[in-house]
């Protein structure tokens, strides 16, 4: 096993399907010589290709058209953009067309597209890159979302959503990209799309997140368990569409407290959801009103004001002390 | 500044012609290569569309029918160009281009069910080499692209084509369609009628250009700007398109002058608001069908027997497509949920569950 970086398990990813299956291909902008602006494709176009690795004129609609062109005559396209803040030219793509082609065409056609893309805050980026969009994604009918939140889920689960049959968004956050390395095994793998991850047990209250809050949510349950002792369950759900509710619902009838943490604004989204949905299931066994620690209902701000913006380990530990004294 | 033209140049930039509206031959060095039965045939799809055409609009306006984009006007642009393709070449239509899927394999009875807003209408035969009317205007420009890039990877030798309106050609998918089938060298067809007016607004209230076919400077391929109401013009560009992007020498635009006698659909749209009698009566004497029927009569091709022959096979025809259609049971919204995913996901198991309990009251 080699010790990867989560972009380089991307990387990985995408070569083990690019070797296994002739029908996946991979383009953006940027992608083949240069190997993409964070190096995810480094090295691809040199070992297969021009025509399975390569990049696109500067247009995110086109991409998403060609992706879309290309599924339904029996390609696997890997289409990637640049950054996520700019996913609403493609989206069209994504939520008018990839989605719908199943139903559309009554079944004769399904658009197996993976739209990879990096995005999250926290690294200084201009504006309209950082931007979590994934609320919007998760309300889009027919698409599946991932996130991962460390290099050995993200090979499996981008594997996974590749030979995905349905449109799938894998959000790469950039914090994660080379924060730190993990031992990812060689050759295929996969996660299963749809399945959270309990990353640690607790039995006092349950933090649901996923993608870069996964890492503050820990430190934040390291600090609350030395301050006063309450063990802490951190569910990872690695994929928020579909949702694996049960693995929620299971482990709060066990904490009967739950904060979701989650980096984009507070207002509907992937928090909101999660609470509903434990409302419709779980609520009588809840001890505390479960809450959101997410940033505020502002635009994405500049690059100086991000880290406040940005929900933070001491909001974890007072969102979880507010559940824990309630 | 030079156009590519994937065919030949005519003077002062007039639209190609082949047959005048006389119906006499005014290029008879571009007459595509047809036989007698061929020619009759184009006839034959023409006035057949022309009265299926006739028979939604009156089904729609009986409520019948649901959306429906009356076509009189343009069967040449649809019908000569559908023709000179081969059914493996695929289609990529906009909602008004409900004949050139049918004529390509779609059956009828489907296209009335897509027109009631039933999902049997969406379900396309397997070999039938069509996708469902495009509905955000433009989209199919860049789709097309990808169908022909699949092509093109496999070897194979097959076009993508798509049609769009003159108010299409101002999306940025327009644009960037023809952009990317540029630069990838791409077999695909732009089929823009330009049929003046988008819903209300004027070609020229659309775009400052002088006319369509020059936007294919801007991402450089071929383009050829047509008469529109002659199916040998439209015939010949588009089979000269299809060689170009078999042949591996890129996309075409094509630009084919056209009009829509009806509304834009028949959901309140009101022609007289934005348009002159005059214009009308000056385009219907362009008419595709009298054109072709003059030049058929006079190579002794086409008859008043024929044409009535054709008037009741279309009758018959589209009772029969009705019928079938009426004959589909109504969609269900669990056909619909199991249609979202290859593998439904837990929570649209439940709402499934949910919906059959209602659907088996």
């Amino acid at each position: 096993m080699a010790q990867m970086t989560m972009v380089q398990a991307i990387t990985d990813a995408m070569r083990v399907e690019l070797k296994r299956d002739e029908t996946v291909l991979v383009f953006g902008e940027d992608v083949g010589k240069n190997g993409g602006v964070f190096r995810a494709t480094e090295g691809l176009q040199a070992e297969f290709g021009e025509q399975r690795v390569f990049d696109t004129p500067l247009a995110e609609s086109g991409i998403g058209g060609l992706a879309v062109g290309l599924s339904i005559n029996g390609f696997r396209p890997v289409a990637e953009i640049q950054f996520f803040g700019f996913v609403f030219e493609t989206f069209d793509a994504i939520a008018s067309q990839a989605t719908r082609m199943r139903y559309r065409s009554g079944g004769r056609f399904s658009s197996p597209v993976t739209f990879r893309s990096p995005f999250g805050g926290g690294v200084k980026t201009p504006e309209l890159h950082a931007d979590s969009l994934e609320g919007l994604m998760m309300q889009t009918p027919g698409l599946k979302v991932v996130i991962p939140s460390n290099p050995y889920d993200a090979k499996g689960l981008l594997i996974s959503a590749i030979r995905d049959n349905d449109p799938v968004v894998f959000l790469e956050h950039m914090k994660l990209y080379r924060s730190f390395r993990q031992e990812v095994p060689e050759g295929e793998y996969t996660i299963p799309l749809g399945k959270a991850n309990v990353v640690k047990e607790g039995s006092d209250v349950t933090i649901i997140t996923y993608g870069a809050m996964v890492h503050t949510s820990l430190k934040a349950a390291e600090e609350i368990e030395k301050a006063r002792g309450a063990k802490v369950e951190v569910i990872d759900l690695r994929t928020i569409s579909p949702l694996d509710i049960d693995t929620i619902v299971a482990s709060v009838k066990k904490t009967n407290r739950a904060i979701v943490v989650q980096e984009a604004q507070k207002t509907s989204g992937v928090a909101a959801e999660i609470i509903t949905q434990i409302n419709e299931r779980a609520i009588l066994h809840l001890e505390a009103p479960v809450l959101r620690i997410t940033a505020p209902d502002t635009v994405y701000p500049f690059a100086q004001a991000e880290d406040i913006w940005l929900p933070d380990v001491k909001r974890v530990v007072d969102g979880l002390t507010q559940v824990l004294d309630f | 500044m030079s156009v590519t033209t994937a065919v030949e140049q005519t003077e002062n930039n007039a639209p190609l012609q082949i047959l005048a509206p006389d119906g006499t031959v005014v290029r008879p060095d571009l007459m595509p290569k047809l036989s007698d039965d061929e020619l009759r045939e184009l006839m034959r799809k023409m006035v057949f569309t022309r009265v299926w055409d006739q028979r939604a609009i009156s089904l729609n306006r009986q409520g019948r029918l649901g959306f429906y984009a009356p076509v009189a006007g343009q069967e040449a642009s649809m019908i000569g160009s559908e023709a000179a393709l081969s059914k493996e070449d695929f289609i990529l239509p906009s909602y008004r281009d409900i004949p050139q899927m049918v004529w390509h394999g779609f059956p009828m009875h489907k296209a009335f069910l897509y027109s009631r807003g039933h999902i049997e209408g969406g379900r396309i035969p397997e070999g039938v080499n069509v996708l469902m009317p495009q509905i955000i205007i433009a989209a199919q420009c860049t789709q097309a692209t990808g169908v022909a890039m699949g092509y093109k990877l496999r070897g194979e030798k097959r076009v993508a084509i798509n049609y769009f309106g003159d108010g299409a050609t101002s999306q940025g998918d327009f644009y960037e369609g023809m952009n990317y089938a540029g630069v990838y060298k791409l077999p695909v067809i732009f089929f823009s009628q330009n049929n003046g007016y988008a819903i209300s607004l004027p070609f020229e209230k659309q775009t400052a250009s002088e006319n369509i076919a020059v936007k294919a400077v801007s991402a450089g391929i071929a383009s050829e700007r047509i008469d529109g109401m002659d199916i040998l013009a439209v015939y010949y560009a588009v089979q000269k398109a299809k060689e170009r992007g078999v042949n591996g020498e890129g996309a075409t635009l094509i630009e084919a002058l056209t009009y829509r006698y009806g509304p834009h659909t028949m959901a309140g749209d009101d022609p007289t608001r934005y348009r002159t009698g005059e214009e009308q009566s000056e385009w219907e004497l362009r008419d595709p069908l009298i054109r072709f029927r003059k030049f058929l009569e006079s190579k002794g091709l086409w008859s008043e027997k024929d044409e009535e022959a054709v008037i009741e096979e279309a009758k018959a025809a589209v009772a029969d497509a009705i019928k079938k259609a009426d004959e589909t049971p109504k969609m269900k919204v669990t056909e619909l949920i199991d249609v979202m995913f290859e593998t439904l996901p837990p929570a649209l198991e439940e709402q499934k569950a949910e919906f059959l309990a209602k659907e088996s009251k």
